[in-house]
């Protein structure tokens, strides 16, 4: 079949659109036209979450994530725990145990003390519970107006697995498509909170570290393609990624997809799809089919992978298309967005 | 979740397919008219639940794609003015004008909103007095009521600094022109459910019966839509032709009889330019006289911008029925929902943009 690919170049007087942070298919954009050319080395052209390299006999990982969270407090987390958990995320994706963070914060004139402090003891904990410390940091103060609150970047260094060698380019037909739980959680935990929704039972942010669940899984085998977290975008562009960067088609089952009720109906208000709603306590594993049932019991008997399932295989057909096989039976193609999901008028 | 899981039951649709593909006997061309509508079969895959026989084609009612780039044009502008804060719905932020949409002004420093709903932008007038405050009324007589009732709120309040943009469409004309062109395949159509929990469907009634057309008033859910294409076709292979009510749940003969009296209080009938189809007469809403002083048109200047679609659009012919997104050679090539060359790809329920989205693995190869 033909590629479908129509990139609009970036003309030299554009500018920068909220899109561009969105995951999607404009900040793919931002990555190839801007970053990718001017940085070009091999490390990073391999487009993972972290990058992997080795030192003196030791593979390492490295990676960095900035937070900007709005609003800042929310039901399940709050900018500072999102900040720890996202940066150790990126590293057990890579196959890695976060050995050290740091933290830079920049800090907008005016900001609460007591809320800054609310912040940073999250961080503690949340790094205390993920056994990483935080060894390094940075504060920079902009003028009231110039920030919203607080920004956070972490960076993070973790010591990679042995015998693991994980990459979105590692797909191959046949594997099985494995995710650890409910999607949609953290989205709309944050998007109920800023729209006011009164809904029975806040939803909670799924925010948590992963790496013990990825020691769960390499307790079973370390014969793992691919390990990602499905943050901003969603599922959908998770698996995207995975498809366009291993050349193969990924053919999900939407019935094997669990989505909590209360976050199905959040989504059906608020008109969106929960397919591209982030996650931040969530993992998609790529692994040899054989071995799909064994990793998956042993999630599901860890407290963050209870509702673990394979959703899906990896085809020969179709390179770098997302399909799903719907519950009446037909098959429909799983997109990448251009940018943010909007909200439909009708 | 009550009133929607026993509209999406997957027995229940093959159940419906099957009725279907048991009483077809010959083809039909079966037009569905809302963009919503467009979204569920494009989505759930529902023409491969059908019988051959059956082609469904996608009507004009994605009010996003119809709104005229001149309109879009001129939101974009007054979106631009210095102190302007313009509150709009999600999905028109991202069409295209003529040269920029609404997110690029956003990020050029406009104040460009989301919104919900229109009271959101009167809140938004009411706490800051002193920056003219423009909402984006667009849509069929669905979103029509809501916005009607946002601008009496702002009269009664006094609100000097609100106005609103409108480019409000009417769906009964749209119909009547498609059935009046010597071109027409389409043989049968699903009314839009939510205009009529509005309007009711008497209008319908009398297209039905001036055109001898089967219309059925059908919902949004995958079951709805099956179950409104089977008692379509029960009608076409009886050679029957009346209106029929499939949206029982929350449509009635005469509507929603307060909604329609406000949009009769505040809007009057008025000829409107659809993009991609045309000027069609007495097809939309203006503000009737004693609300000018909140229409932005006139606060803002009127009617000075011009702007032509690409010539080789055939976003025309396919709301009308008469091509598929696929028979066009831009489509998935040079016309994508990240660079829509018209008005079927610039929403994600228009006809283009939702086969793009969803079925054009299906496609066949269309040379470049």
């Amino acid at each position: 079949m033909t590629t479908f690919t129509c990139p609009a170049p970036i003309a030299a007087n554009d500018t920068i659109l909220l899109g561009h942070g969105s995951g999607g298919k404009l900040s793919a954009d931002l990555l190839r036209d801007i970053f990718l050319p001017a940085f070009a080395n091999p490390l990073l052209s391999r487009l993972e979450d972290q990058a992997i390299f080795e030192i003196a006999g030791a593979r390492l990982a490295f990676t960095t994530d900035s937070f900007v969270v709005k609003p800042l407090f929310f039901h399940g987390g709050d900018i500072g725990s999102l900040a720890v958990h996202g940066t150790v995320n990126d590293l057990a994706m890579g196959g890695a145990r976060p050995l050290a963070l740091s933290a830079a914060f920049i800090l907008e004139e005016g900001f609460s003390l007591a809320d800054l402090r609310r912040v940073v003891d999250s961080m503690a904990q949340a790094a205390a519970r993920a056994g990483v410390s935080i060894v390094t940091g940075d504060t920079k103060v902009v003028e009231r107006g110039s920030g919203d609150g607080v920004y956070i970047n972490t960076a993070g260094i973790g010591l990679v697995a042995e015998g693991v060698n994980l990459s979105a380019s590692n797909a191959r037909p046949g594997d099985a498509v494995i995710l650890s739980g409910a999607i949609g959680d953290h989205g709309a935990a944050i998007l109920t909170h800023r729209e006011g929704l009164e809904l029975d039972g806040a939803i909670a942010s799924d925010s948590a570290p992963l790496h013990d669940l990825v020691d769960a899984i390499f307790a079973v085998t370390r014969d793992i393609r691919a390990l990602r977290d499905p943050t901003r975008g969603g599922l959908a562009s998770t698996l995207n990624e995975i498809a366009a960067q291993s050349r193969v088609g990924i053919e999900l089952r939407e019935s094997a997809i669990p989505v909590h009720e209360a976050v199905r109906g959040a989504c059906e208000v608020l008109g969106l799809d929960t397919l591209y709603v982030a996650n931040e306590g969530k993992l998609v594993a790529i692994a040899p089919a054989e071995k799909a049932e064994a990793i998956v019991a042993a999630m599901r008997r860890h407290p963050l992978g209870e509702e673990s399932a394979v959703i899906g295989t990896v085809t020969p057909r179709d390179p770098g298309l997302v399909t799903m096989r719907t519950a009446f039976g037909t098959t429909r193609i799983v997109d990448m967005l251009a940018g943010d999901q909007l909200p439909r008028i009708c | 979740m009550k009133y929607l899981d026993e509209y999406r039951d997957a027995g229940l649709a093959r159940a419906l397919a099957e009725r279907i593909r048991r009483r077809v006997t010959r083809p039909w061309v079966l037009m569905e008219i809302c963009g919503g509508q467009t979204h569920t079969i494009m989505r759930c895959g529902l023409p491969e639940l059908l019988p051959s026989e059956i082609e469904l084609v996608d009507g004009p009612g994605c009010p996003v794609c119809v709104t005229p780039l001149e309109i879009v044009d001129r939101a974009i502008e007054i979106a631009g003015r210095p102190g302007v804060i313009f509150v709009s719905y999600g999905d028109m932020l991202r069409v295209p004008g003529s040269r920029s949409d609404l997110f690029r002004v956003k990020a050029a420093g406009a104040d460009v909103r989301i919104a919900y709903s229109p009271m959101e932008a009167v809140r938004i007038a009411r706490e800051n007095p002193h920056r003219p405050v423009v909402f984006f009324a667009i849509g069929f007589e669905t979103t029509a009521p809501a916005n009607a009732m946002a601008v009496r709120q702002a009269k009664r309040e006094g609100l000097e600094n609100f106005s609103v943009l409108v480019s409000h469409m009417l769906v009964p004309p749209a119909m009547r022109m498609i059935l009046r062109s010597l071109a027409n395949r389409v043989q049968a159509f699903i009314a839009p459910g939510h205009v009529c929990s509005v309007m009711g469907f008497r209008e319908y009634e009398v297209l039905s019966a001036e055109f001898r057309v089967p219309i059925v008033v059908g919902g949004f859910e995958p079951v709805d839509l099956l179950e409104s294409i089977a008692m379509l076709v029960d009608q076409l292979e009886d050679g029957r032709a009346g209106l029929e009510n499939q949206y029982s749940r929350l449509v009635t003969r005469t509507g929603s009889a307060p909604a329609r009296r406000i949009m009769e209080e505040v809007f009057e009938v008025t000829d409107r330019q659809w993009r991609g189809i045309g000027p069609i007469p007495a097809s939309g809403y203006r503000l009737r006289e004693a609300y000018t002083a909140f229409d932005a048109e006139r606060l803002y200047g009127a009617g000075t911008i011009r702007a032509a679609e690409p010539p080789e659009c055939i976003a025309a012919r396919v709301m009308q029925g008469l091509k598929k997104p696929a028979d066009c050679p831009a489509f998935a090539t040079r016309c994508t929902p990240g660079h829509p060359l018209g008005a079927s790809m610039v929403s994600s329920e228009g006809a283009c943009a939702a086969y793009y989205a969803y079925r054009r693995h299906t496609a066949p190869e269309v040379p470049a």
